[in-house]
C-alpha cells in the first residue's frame, strides 16, 4: 500500500486534516508529518493576539498520523476499507514545549496492541528542531 | 456447570480495573451484563479480554469476545480454554 494511497483513505478533510506526509510505516510503526498553517482557525482564538497550537490539535495531529493512518495500513487487506470507520477512545498525553504557527511536526506511534478491532499506541511527536514535544498512549476502535 | 469461584475472583478482579465510578465491585454477579449492566464501554472490554488472556494464559479468538457478553459467559470460555 502506497503512503498517498493512506492519506486518501482518511476520514478527514480540511480544516480538520492534520496529515500531510507518511515518511515511514511497518506493521508495528509509523512516521509522519505536518506543517501547521498559520491561517488555521484556532489561531484566532487560541491564544488572544498570541498563536500557540492547542493541546486538542497535537493530540489530534497524533491520532491521524499515529492511530488512524497506521490502523488504515494494518487494515489495507479489508476490502470494506473505504467505508472504514473510527472511534477514538483513549488519549493520555503529556505536553512538554508548544508548537507555533508554520512548525513542522513529526509524529512517531508505535503499536502496544492491535486485537478486536483495537489500536493501542505510544505516539510521540517532535519539532522542526527534533525536540519532543509531547508524547502519551492513544487507542481507537475501527469499524470496518 | 458449576462455578469456579478461582476463576470467578479473578475475573471480578480484573473487571474491577475498566468499571466506571459509579459501579462498585460489590455490584458484580454471575449474570451481570459486562457492557449494559456494569457499563464497561466496549473499547475497555478489549482491554478485559487481553488481561484475560495473560492472567490465565489463554487466546481468545475474534469471534469469542462477542461471545463474552456476561460474567458467567465470559467465565465458561475462560473455563472451557484453560481446561485443554
Amino acid at each position: 500500500m502506497k503512503t498517498e494511497e493512506i492519506i486518501a483513505l482518511l476520514p478527514y478533510t480540511e480544516p480538520f486534516l492534520f496529515v500531510n506526509e507518511i515518511e515511514e510505516v511497518t506493521e508495528q510503526y509509523i512516521k509522519g508529518t505536518y506543517i501547521f498553517k498559520e491561517e488555521s482557525y484556532f489561531y484566532k482564538g487560541h491564544f488572544k493576539d498570541f498563536p500557540v497550537t492547542p493541546g486538542v490539535i497535537l493530540t489530534e495531529c497524533m491520532a491521524q498520523i499515529g492511530l488512524v493512518c497506521l490502523g488504515i495500513y494494518l487494515l489495507r487487506d479489508k476490502t470494506s476499507l473505504h467505508t472504514m470507520q473510527v472511534a477514538f477512545t483513549n488519549a493520555d498525553v503529556s505536553f512538554l514545549k508548544p508548537v507555533y504557527p508554520n512548525e513542522k511536526v513529526t509524529v512517531i506511534s508505535e503499536v502496544d496492541y492491535f486485537r478486536f478491532n483495537k489500536l493501542k499506541c505510544h505516539v510521540k511527536l517532535y519539532n522542526q528542531a527534533n525536540e519532543l514535544v509531547c508524547q502519551g498512549k492513544l487507542a481507537g476502535v475501527f469499524k470496518v | 456447570m458449576t462455578m469456579n469461584t478461582d476463576n470467578y475472583d479473578a475475573l471480578k478482579k480484573i473487571i474491577k480495573i475498566y468499571l466506571p465510578e459509579d459501579v462498585s465491585v460489590d455490584d458484580i454477579t454471575p449474570n451481570s451484563h459486562l457492557i449494559n449492566e456494569l457499563n464497561i464501554n466496549s473499547a475497555n472490554l478489549v482491554d478485559v479480554v487481553l488481561d484475560v488472556e495473560d492472567h490465565f494464559d489463554i487466546t481468545i479468538e475474534d469471534d469469542e469476545i462477542e461471545k463474552m457478553d456476561t460474567v458467567a459467559s465470559a467465565l465458561e470460555i475462560i473455563s472451557q480454554k484453560v481446561a485443554k
